[in-house]
């Protein structure tokens, strides 16, 4: 196939998928953005969210958290905090993450309160993105 | 000269102790692999993100916005010495050989009249300093409960670590953990997180940096901490592991042999007593 890139997604822990892809979409803090084969080299840094990858397999979803993605013209590499198939994720799950996100937010400094509360709607984005 | 009685127990309990070996053997030997797989699984990720870091701190350092994480506070006054050992003993010289170099470490630094702060990860460091350190631990992490590392309990300890340093706790702070290299040799490491050191040659590939560079830096330098505790707790986990297998396999081997020395000793004396019993009997006779 044509215009193919290399697709990595490691989280602290493990390795999570690797496989090649036509264009994965990545929830970067600045915006949503889709990187195809050819992109510029970015890094962009990671809200919560979903990474889809479309494949020739179809496409795999992932949600992350948080993290960072380093885009190439020839592969995208998505570092994330922590990272589930979409298909694993639950609503106990996610609410599970909404409450850190929180608890985080309140024990935050002020001038941290804004990035705090941020990630805290962008988990319920996420939330309701994924259908729970 | 014991009594057969005596030897026989006495080698009983030996055996006993030499199962036991035996068995903590093994599952170390088994944890280990385990822990092993989990430190080379979480390599691909910190290896990424230290060339990441490289190229960013390489052109964000020359600036005067570099973050405080990076650049330090501009001075090295206090030092906080992240001791992490382990849980648990029985792991041959594992938890006095980083104690030995954090206590080497703080002393160097006091001799200089630098103030020290020690967080202790584990229960077993924290015993070995309490002796002449204790007057500068400053908290500690219990992880006696967590069966398998994750990358959140690492998280806590970075959370904890920076959290004092932007309370203005310290100003450069360092890891103590081994590094493992094999079954048999684990490397005692000091190793700096904050403010961050990169090592390597800065991958000279230009990025599009989305946010701004130091946007990125800002929320990667935290981030960083954690992947650094994370994988020192890996490294220290096996190394644990590796440190407790050889060590109980020497204690076998070690059994084994007092086994086999205290069986001769029981032999000749079960021998000599027969041997003695002989003689009584034959010159009770000759005498009649």
């Amino acid at each position: 196939m044509a215009g193919t890139l290399q697709f990595d997604l490691v989280s602290p822990e493990r390795r999570l998928a690797s496989f090649a892809v036509t264009e994965v979409g990545i929830p970067g803090t600045a915006g949503d953005l889709t990187a195809m084969a050819g992109h510029e080299a970015t890094i962009t840094t990671l809200r919560p969210g979903i990474v889809r990858a479309v494949g020739a397999n179809g496409v795999r979803a992932f949600a992350v958290t948080g993290g960072f993605a380093e885009i190439t013209a020839a592969s995208v590499s998505v570092l994330a905090e922590s990272a589930i198939p979409v298909e694993e994720l639950t609503g106990t799950l996610l609410d599970k993450m909404i409450d850190e996100a929180r608890s985080l937010a309140a024990m935050s400094l002020p001038e941290d309160r804004d990035t705090a509360d941020k990630l805290v709607n962008d988990m319920l984005v996420l939330k309701t993105a994924a259908g729970h | 000269m014991p009594s057969l009685k005596d030897l026989k127990n006495r080698i009983g309990s030996v055996k006993n102790t030499r199962k036991i070996t035996k068995a903590m053997q093994m599952v170390a030997a088994a944890k280990l692999r385990r822990a092993q797989e989990a430190a080379v699984a979480a390599r691909p990720y910190a290896e990424r993100m230290n060339a990441v870091m490289t190229g960013l701190a390489a052109s964000v350092s020359g600036s005067d916005q570099a973050p405080r994480l990076l650049a330090g506070t501009g001075d090295d006054r206090v030092h906080l010495l992240v001791v992490m050992t382990a849980e648990r003993g029985l792991c041959g010289g594992f938890n006095s050989s980083i104690a030995r170099l954090a206590r080497s470490h703080a002393q160097a630094l006091l001799a200089k009249g630098k103030t020290v702060k020690i967080l202790t990860v584990g229960r077993k460091g924290r015993e070995q300093l309490r002796r002449d350190l204790s007057q500068h631990f400053v908290g500690h992490v219990d992880l006696s409960a967590v069966k398998r590392i994750g990358y959140v309990d690492a998280q806590g300890i970075a959370r904890d670590i920076l959290a004092r340093f932007d309370a203005g706790e310290f100003d450069v702070a360092t890891l103590f953990f081994n590094r493992f290299q094999s079954v048999i040799s684990q490397i005692p490491t000091a190793q700096q997180v904050i403010p961050a050191l990169f090592g390597g040659a800065a991958t000279s590939a230009l990025y599009d940096y989305e946010p701004s560079e130091e946007g990125i830096l800002a929320d990667l330098l935290p981030r960083n901490v954690a992947t650094q505790v994370f994988t020192a707790l890996l490294e220290n986990g096996a190394s644990e592991q590796g440190a407790r297998q050889s060590a109980m396999d020497n204690a076998t081997r070690n059994a084994g042999d007092m086994i086999n020395r205290l069986t001769i000793q029981y032999n000749r004396s079960r021998q000599a007593a027969i041997t003695k019993e002989l003689i009584e009997i034959i010159s009770g006779a000759e005498a009649l």
